[in-house]
């Protein structure tokens, strides 16, 4: 009996050790995790430079007073050592390429200019790329990336759950058409040189998009990808309707490949993904089963509801075994509207891609980021992943928006 | 004479009692009401959403005095970004107009006494004078 409560005691040391050598997650057989960086904020995205310099763009400023953080790990021991910032406004988005650092706030885009180090040269008076976007809280935040050409794509969420007249209001209609489509709801490009431009420089580029906080260019297909996050609220608002426990399933947390003018159909539809349906929203008189927008798209890859893909990436680099090659990489920042059934989601997901297209089912990659308690209440969770950056070794680099840690993922071999 | 003084030492303490943890009944049906209504957005554990959900645990506004404000915002909902103990909440919050005096009571005396929160219960009369404040 001694022997094996001995035993067992060994079994939690060890497991605890190890857990802490991969900085607290749990990852496939070859892969290790650091803390590459911890508290250094609400670290929306991120990005790297081609000389492995990492920037966040936190959510608020930090105790410093500082908005973007620069981390550098100048030994490569997968720590970062030399911590800097600038900026004061809060915000979400952030992409670099060469010496130039694109920065978002909830209603403009910033184009910051960095030095040979990568430190930043115009620190107060960055330019203006784009301004007076819609910042009505809910989906305020502005995602953002590039293509290969310079133009600059930036998601502009619905200030709504599912557009009805009073939100998130028990019995009150869809707004049809709902007008909240002309100026948010969907991605609008822009020239990512070009100052000073708001909605009437822009164009919109794909709508029918509740909120897109996870976006990504496509190197193979040379397209825009992005994340959605699905309509709440079913069973608070249509209880003969939906049970707590369909709504804990309903809607997909959805993918899908952009072109220009494609639409989505929020809010007139959510995707329903055991039917593998588009099905009316209850708000435009649907009943669960009732279709809709037949034009509108169909997701490339359903995900279980309400986990919150917070950002994507595709893998470009050559660390990571092939099967990674091409795929997208999605972090999850874990589910509140499950309640009362237990929340999910709070890891970094993993779809394979072959030729553009999604070639198997979605895996969990990078698991563990709630804690050892596995405390998957939004509040108690000890990390909330939220950024992705690929380094220019092909290590991912995760970031968390609760507490400011950044975890960088290696393939060892 | 002892026995006078014990007993109003006694009605002292469960009239204490009452006021500090709530009458049982009012916490279950506060509970329930909770659950069907609230859970949803404001978590099991009380703790809300970060930057979308207000926490109701450990929350000054939940403990406080201000019980009209509360009556209200439960009543009307509101559909603004607001500001608790440093922290910004984004989303709407729904409106119950229809929860009755004894309803309202039940809830907050729950809301209050609940996950860390330590609060005096809420009576009936307390909700019609805050109704009344507007």
């Amino acid at each position: 009996m001694y022997k094996l409560s001995n035993l067992l005691l060994a079994c939690v040391l060890v497991f605890s050790v190890n857990a802490q050598e991969n900085a607290g997650l749990r990852l496939p057989a070859g892969f290790s995790a650091t803390l590459f960086a911890d508290q250094i904020g609400t670290a929306r995205h991120i990005a790297i430079n081609d000389k492995g310099i990492l920037y966040a763009k936190l959510n608020n400023a930090n105790k410093a007073g500082q908005s973007i953080v620069r981390m550098e790990d100048a030994n490569g021991d997968g720590i970062a050592e030399k911590i800097s910032g600038w900026g004061k406004y809060g915000g979400t988005g952030i992409y670099v390429r060469g010496s130039q650092l694109y920065a978002s706030s909830d209603d403009a885009v910033y184009l910051y200019q960095l030095d040979a180090n990568g430190e930043v040269i115009n620190p107060t008076s960055p330019k203006t790329i784009i301004q007076n976007l819609h910042s009505r809280r809910q989906h305020a935040s502005k995602s953002i990336t590039l293509d290969p050409k310079g133009n600059i794509y930036v998601n502009i969420g619905a200030y709504s759950n599912a557009c009805q007249e009073k939100d998130r209001s028990v019995g009150s209609k869809g707004m049809m058409p709902c007008p909240i489509l002309d100026s948010a709801g969907g991605i609008w490009k822009f020239d990512g040189s070009k100052e000073n431009q708001s909605y009437a420089e822009g164009k919109r580029y794909a709508t029918g998009l509740r909120n897109v906080i996870g976006l990504d260019w496509n190197n193979t297909t040379n397209s825009l990808f992005v994340t959605q996050h699905g309509r709440d609220q079913l069973n608070t608002f249509y209880p003969t309707m939906y049970t707590d426990a369909q709504n804990a399933e309903l809607p997909a947390e959805t993918m899908y490949e952009m072109k220009e003018g494609d639409d989505a159909g929020w809010p007139y539809v959510y995707y329903d993904p055991f039917q593998k349906k588009k099905i009316l929203s209850p708000e435009y008189g649907g009943d669960g089963k009732l279709e809709g927008e037949k034009n509108a798209l169909d997701p490339l890859v359903a995900f279980p509801a309400h986990m919150a893909p917070m950002a994507l990436l595709f893998y470009k680099g050559n660390q990571f075994p092939a099967k990674y090659k091409e795929g997208a990489f999605i972090a999850f920042h874990g589910s509140w509207n499950r309640a009362p059934l237990p929340q999910e989601g709070y890891f970094v997901a993993f779809v394979p891609f072959k030729n553009g297209k999604p070639s198997g089912e979605w895996e969990i990659f990078a698991n563990g980021f709630a804690g050892p308690d596995n405390n998957k209440s939004p509040r108690g969770a000890k990390a909330r992943p939220c950024g992705l950056a690929e380094g220019p070794d092909g290590s991912l680099y995760v970031s968390d928006d609760s507490k400011g840690a950044i975890f960088k993922i290696s393939f060892n071999k | 004479m002892q026995k006078m003084q014990f007993k109003i030492v006694s009605l002292i303490l469960v009239a204490l009692f009452y006021c500090i943890q709530g009458n049982a009944q009012n916490m279950k049906n506060g509970k329930k009401i909770y659950e069907t209504r609230c859970l949803a957005c404001h978590q099991a554990d009380g703790g809300g959403v970060p930057n979308m959900n207000a926490p109701l645990d450990a929350a000054s506004n939940v403990v406080g005095t201000d019980i009209a404000r509360l009556v209200r915002i439960i009543r009307y909902g509101y559909n603004e970004r607001i500001a608790l103990d440093g922290f910004y909440y984004s989303n709407a919050m729904t409106a119950s107009p229809d929860l009755k005096d004894n309803e309202l009571a039940d809830l907050l005396t729950y809301i209050r006494n609940s996950w860390s929160n330590k609060a005096s219960a809420i009576t009936v009369a307390q909700v019609q004078a805050a109704k009344k404040k507007k």
